[in-house]
């Protein structure tokens, strides 16, 4: 019997909802880690009872936490994240130059073969990784030490690297983003990391096509097609059909091309999602009303979907790793919401129902498909 | 024996009781206490005191005896009540409101 187990990270903890196959009934645990902010929690792809969280606090700073039973029950596992070598530094609000400190982890990245090997995107903007199942934490320095690391510099909400895309051929790290410097693409494995950020335009830089600065939200793609990505920068909806060497836009007739995540149906590579955010001063929906636009183009010509959504007086934001796929068919999508609630479309966007209504603010939002 | 009283969110990360009692060999410093409890609850390291740093976090605060000790260094001497374990030193989140 198949199913989907749905990871949510809130401003207050971390819920696990899970349904059958049909996706219309759900069961809710949680609060797990009841008062952390959990920014994300990610399932290994090769065990799927293996999952991970980052719950930190602004208080206690960074845990780490595994389950070995799809989320009923955690264990505390190595919260030490320590820099490679010479910290060094960036660049701060000020225009002063500020030495590399860890703050919090903003993203895992499971392995899709071993249920010990996960990466963590983490502020300051570095990439860590861990081979014995969360036990210690090294860096992978050769994202920091690339040659433009010293002029990086935090966006509103930190320095933060928030997206790893793994190779689907090799399962090693290939694409990163880190706000405010943009994305970074590894031909090694992780080990080198050069800028991938041709053919985006930031107003907010003083040389809006400079080869980093640029405020990337997240970037997705389908692993059936490893050369075409797709991104949410803050401004603008973009596309690459050449593994990130260079990039066009696919914003098209969006109402607005602000916004924060992206997906990918799982079975329809040219089928992608956003949610419009009005503007990057205005953190909710265009006219108060809430609706995820579909492409069924690759780009350029979006439908919006809003059957189940509310369509009036809605001021919520869609943070970027709140939204996810699963892979049962047809396809379900997930997001969740600053307002708390859980949305799920088992029929690949035509029609949503909530989930849940009242949670915390959703951080992150991941799906298991349970075979 | 020493007592430390844990705030809540660390009791439930540690398994700890409200009240957690410790050994600490040699002198009774703050440094010292933290390096027994961190010993003694090892999924606490990095929650009190950085990792790298091994200051402060800036949001955790240490009382005892009813004076706040925060910015006492990490190897002056614990008031000899909370050495004798007659008082107990507080490890206390700040509040915030909203």
């Amino acid at each position: 019997m198949s199913g989907v187990r749905v990871l949510v990270g809130t401003r207050k903890g971390a819920f696990v909802l899970t349904s059958d196959g049909k996706r219309e009934r759900w069961d809710v645990s949680g609060p797990h880690f009841p008062g952390w902010e959990v920014y994300h929690l990610k399932g290994s792809p090769a065990d799927p009872s293996r999952i991970y969280a980052a719950p930190s606090s602004g208080w206690f700073g960074q845990t780490m936490h595994r389950s070995s039973d799809g989320g009923a029950t955690w264990e505390t596992i190595g919260n030490a994240f320590a820099y490679e070598g010479e910290a060094g530094t960036h660049q701060w609000y000020d225009g002063t130059l500020k030495p590399w400190e860890f703050k919090r982890v903003w993203h895992l990245e499971p392995s899709p073969d071993d249920p010990n090997l996960v990466y963590a995107g983490v502020e300051d903007a570095a990439l860590f990784r861990t081979t014995d199942g969360g036990t210690t934490w090294q860096e992978m320095p050769g994202l920091r030490k690339q040659d433009s690391g010293p002029s990086w510099q935090p966006g509103a909400g930190g320095m933060c690297l928030h997206t790893i895309l793994l190779d689907p051929a090799k399962g090693t790290p290939q694409f990163v983003a880190i706000s405010a410097a943009g994305a970074f693409r590894s031909d090694d494995g992780g080990a080198t990391w050069q800028p991938a950020n041709r053919g985006l335009r930031s107003d907010f830089i003083p040389n809006p096509e400079a080869e980093v600065g640029h405020c990337v939200h997240r970037i997705a793609r389908h692993p059936s097609r490893p050369d075409v990505l797709f991104m949410q920068k803050h401004w603008d909806v973009m596309r690459s059909d050449d593994r990130g060497a260079s990039w066009h836009e696919v914003s098209g007739n969006l109402p607005t091309d602000f916004g924060f995540p992206i997906e990918v149906h799982a079975h329809e590579p040219e089928t992608i999602y956003v949610v419009p955010i009005t503007s990057d001063s205005h953190h909710f929906p265009p006219e108060g009303k809430l609706r995820v636009y579909r492409s069924r183009t690759g780009g350029n010509e979006w439908d919006a979907l809003t059957a189940g959504l509310p369509q009036e007086d809605c001021y919520v934001n869609v943070l970027r790793d709140a939204m996810s796929v699963d892979a049962l068919d047809p396809c379900g999508i997930y997001f969740g919401t600053t307002g708390g609630q859980v949305y799920a479309s088992n029929d690949a966007g035509d029609s949503w129902n909530a989930i849940v209504r009242d949670l915390p603010a959703v951080l992150s939002v991941e799906l298991q498909t349970l075979t | 024996m020493i007592r430390v009283v844990l705030p809540a969110h660390l009791r439930a990360l540690s398994g700890a009781g409200g009240e957690v009692t410790l050994e600490v060999p040699g002198a009774v410093t703050q440094g010292t206490v933290l390096d027994a409890l961190e010993r003694a609850y090892p999924t606490l390291r990095g929650t009190v005191r950085d990792h790298v740093t091994r200051k402060r976090r800036p949001f955790v605060r240490f009382f005892a005896c009813g004076r706040d000790l925060s910015h006492e260094p990490s190897d002056a001497p614990l008031p000899e009540s909370v050495a004798a374990g007659s008082e107990p030193y507080l490890i206390v989140g700040a509040i915030a409101g909203g």
